[in-house]
């Protein structure tokens, strides 16, 4: 598929990953002189609103990032094993509307084992979202491209349909499920902040992520057909289409976890935009990450911090928020146009194990 | 007007602009690339289209989302057929960044308040004699230009992928592109042409959506960029498939609004998430056989 042709020399992806970032500031600065904004209100709105204090970057920008870290995981996982997986949106939401369904229905009877249920079933009905996808891939050779698109609208009209009928809040008037049992919400962290475990789960399956790639046989292999699925299938035995299926729907649980920590973690209850694009965005994360599971924790807190950022340059210096997204759009358009010019081999032969 | 008749025509006027964007996608998909970037194409397309219409009147409009699709296209084709970049990523990026960059623009240009700017409108016309016929008459003949222009582009597109010489070789690219070098096609060339002429349809499909409503909003284009891809693969990446599953998709829409104001309760997420899975029915094979193009979503070999 070509789809990697990235360079991950060990000092190359943070020192892109740390060049992309600044340019992608200094982009910033260059818009708002070019809109007639005041570069230097609105640059300090956004490093109040993203990092003013600890508690704003641990209540905002840090919570902002864990629905970006999981979902940008799982892209990269997919990514690494060559295929693309843009359906996160689609399976973060059917994450979501599962962890809702089940912590509403048995959460009060579970006692101590709630949370995690729940959060397992948000990752499965994600898994299960990705599963026709990966099905079709494998049987059919049906793009998952197409078919992610796809689901993603089911999921989304899927959600529309739980809160205005099964899920939807007992008086019958808006458009939303009933709130989460209070015993189902995730801890937080660090006294005093908003910050909850979800954050701490999102590192943690980053690191699980990382170890498994590197230092298992396993994760060899799914590098293995990232990097050559034919070389995989005839020098390292790797069964191609049943490991790609699985890798993708590993990529489809993250997502779908990421949804179950949000409605657990932040809003406690099931809405219609519950997901401001986390799927898009989560693409920027990953290539910022250069693919890399650390990395994408730090891609993720950095446009966690420019999302929340962006917000307070909005109230503060009448910045239209919606910029943000020319910047992931710059980051990613830099990642890739960057990659070719550098690497002008074929990408087959680029990617490196 | 009867209801069959209302809900008839509110099929055509739904699915026009879907149409426009998805006979651009099936052109460009049958030279092989897959544009997801069709989305920001039409988003940038309302924008065009609401700062020439402001000007301009309705003919700016068109102009105005004819060129700003065509922008699009250049950044989208400069990336994919230029660099080798994939597709796929370049195609969300240009999405992602048109949304951002439409937004931004807006304000700029127009102001933050919350009036909405309004500008002219396509006029419905009706066609003599035709629009009087029974039942479907009126759907289809007292729409506005650009649902006559279709009728016309649809089987124009027909002709040219499968009766000249350009469209076959446009066709040899986006299937089997070594057979389409070794016959001396220029494959880049078809490449921007497929990406250009489907992103121009793009932005002509977002001045149709604003020079229908009249005014322009953040994020109108609502994923028709996404459904037109759905469309395509319904439509099994022939122009008059194409066009037939566009009214599909319009039905199901079309159908939801006349339930939704008759009340009739019934679960209306339900009819709108249909096409969708019936294109996955599809895709699997569970409906004759549909196929994508053999070279879709893949790069040109590397000749620089």
């Amino acid at each position: 598929m070509g789809l990697l042709p990235y360079q991950r020399a060990r000092w190359r992806a943070p020192a892109t990953a740390a060049l992309l970032a600044t340019a992608v500031l200094g982009l910033l600065a260059g818009l708002l002189a070019f809109g007639g904004y005041d570069v230097r209100l609105a640059m300090q709105a956004l490093a109040r609103g993203a990092v003013g204090s600890p508690v704003i970057f641990a209540s905002t920008t840090l919570v902002r990032a864990t629905p970006l870290i999981l979902t940008g995981l799982a892209v990269a996982l997919a990514f690494r094993a060559g295929m693309l997986n843009i359906g996160a949106d689609g399976q973060f939401l059917s994450g979501a509307s599962a962890a809702i369904a089940v912590g509403l229905a048995f959460g009060r009877s579970l006692g101590a084992a709630a949370i995690p249920v729940v959060l397992a079933a948000g990752a499965l009905s994600g898994a299960l979202c990705a599963l026709i996808p990966a099905w079709l891939r494998r049987q059919f050779g049906v793009l998952e491209v197409i078919t992610t698109i796809m689901m993603n609208f089911v999921a989304l009209y899927g959600v529309s349909y739980l809160v205005r009928g099964p899920l939807q809040e007992p008086s019958g008037v808006y458009p939303q499920s009933p709130a989460l049992d209070a015993s189902l919400r995730l801890p937080f962290v660090v006294p005093g902040t908003r910050l909850h475990a979800g954050f701490v789960i999102a590192v943690a399956m980053a690191v699980g992520t990382s170890w498994y790639l590197r230092s298992t046989a396993g994760g060899f292999r799914v590098r293995a057909l990232g990097a050559n699925p034919q070389a995989a299938a005839v020098a390292g035995r790797v069964r191609v289409a049943r490991l790609g299926m699985r890798v993708f729907l590993a990529s489809g649980a993250l997502a779908g976890l990421a949804g179950a920590v949000e409605v657990t973690g932040v809003t406690l209850a099931l809405y219609e935009n519950l997901s401001p694009g986390y799927g898009f965005t989560a693409i920027a994360v990953a290539l910022l990450g250069g693919l890399e599971p650390l990395g994408v924790i730090l891609s993720g807190i950095f446009l966690g911090g420019l999302a929340t950022g962006a917000a307070a340059m909005q109230r503060e210096a009448g910045v239209p928020a919606a910029l943000v997204s020319v910047l992931e759009a710059a980051v990613i358009l830099g990642v890739v146009a960057g990659q070719s010019v550098l690497s002008r081999t074929p990408p087959a032969q680029a990617g490196a194990v | 007007m009867d209801q069959v008749t209302a809900f008839l025509e509110a099929t055509v006027r739904t699915a026009t602009p879907l149409a426009v964007a998805a006979i651009g996608e099936c052109v460009s998909e049958r030279a092989g690339v897959i544009n997801v970037g069709l989305e920001g194409a039409i988003m940038a397309g309302c924008f065009g289209a609401v700062a020439g219409a402001a000007t301009g009147g309705v003919v700016a409009g068109l102009a105005g989302g004819l060129i700003a699709g065509a922008v699009v296209g250049i950044v989208f084709a400069a990336l994919v057929v230029g660099l080798r970049t994939d597709q796929i990523i370049t195609g969300t990026a240009i999405t992602l960044g048109a949304y951002g960059a439409t937004g931004v623009l807006y304000r700029v240009a127009f102001g933050t308040g919350g009036v909405a700017l309004t500008i002219p409108t396509l006029t419905s016309i009706a066609v003599p004699g035709l629009a009087r016929l029974p039942v479907a008459g009126p759907a289809l003949f007292t729409q506005h230009a650009i649902t006559y222009a279709l009728m016309v582009l649809v089987p124009v597109a027909w002709w040219w992928l499968y009766r000249t010489h350009a469209g076959l070789a446009l066709r040899a690219v986006g299937e089997y592109p070594p057979a389409a070098v070794a016959a001396g096609v220029a494959t880049d060339r078809y490449r921007w042409l497929g990406i250009l002429a489907g992103s121009m349809l793009g932005g002509l499909a977002g001045a149709t959506l604003v020079l229908t409503v009249g005014t322009f909003s953040e994020q109108m284009s609502a994923g028709r960029g996404f459904i037109a891809i759905a469309i395509v693969a319904l439509g099994r990446w022939t122009p008059q498939g194409v066009g037939l599953a566009a009214l599909l998709f319009g039905a199901a829409a079309a159908l939801q609004y006349r339930l939704q104001a008759l009340g009739v309760s019934v679960p209306y997420q339900l009819f709108l998430a249909l096409p969708y899975v019936l294109t996955l029915v599809v895709l699997a094979g569970g409906v004759g056989r549909a196929r994508a193009p053999g070279w879709l979503g893949r790069a040109l070999e590397d000749t620089r």
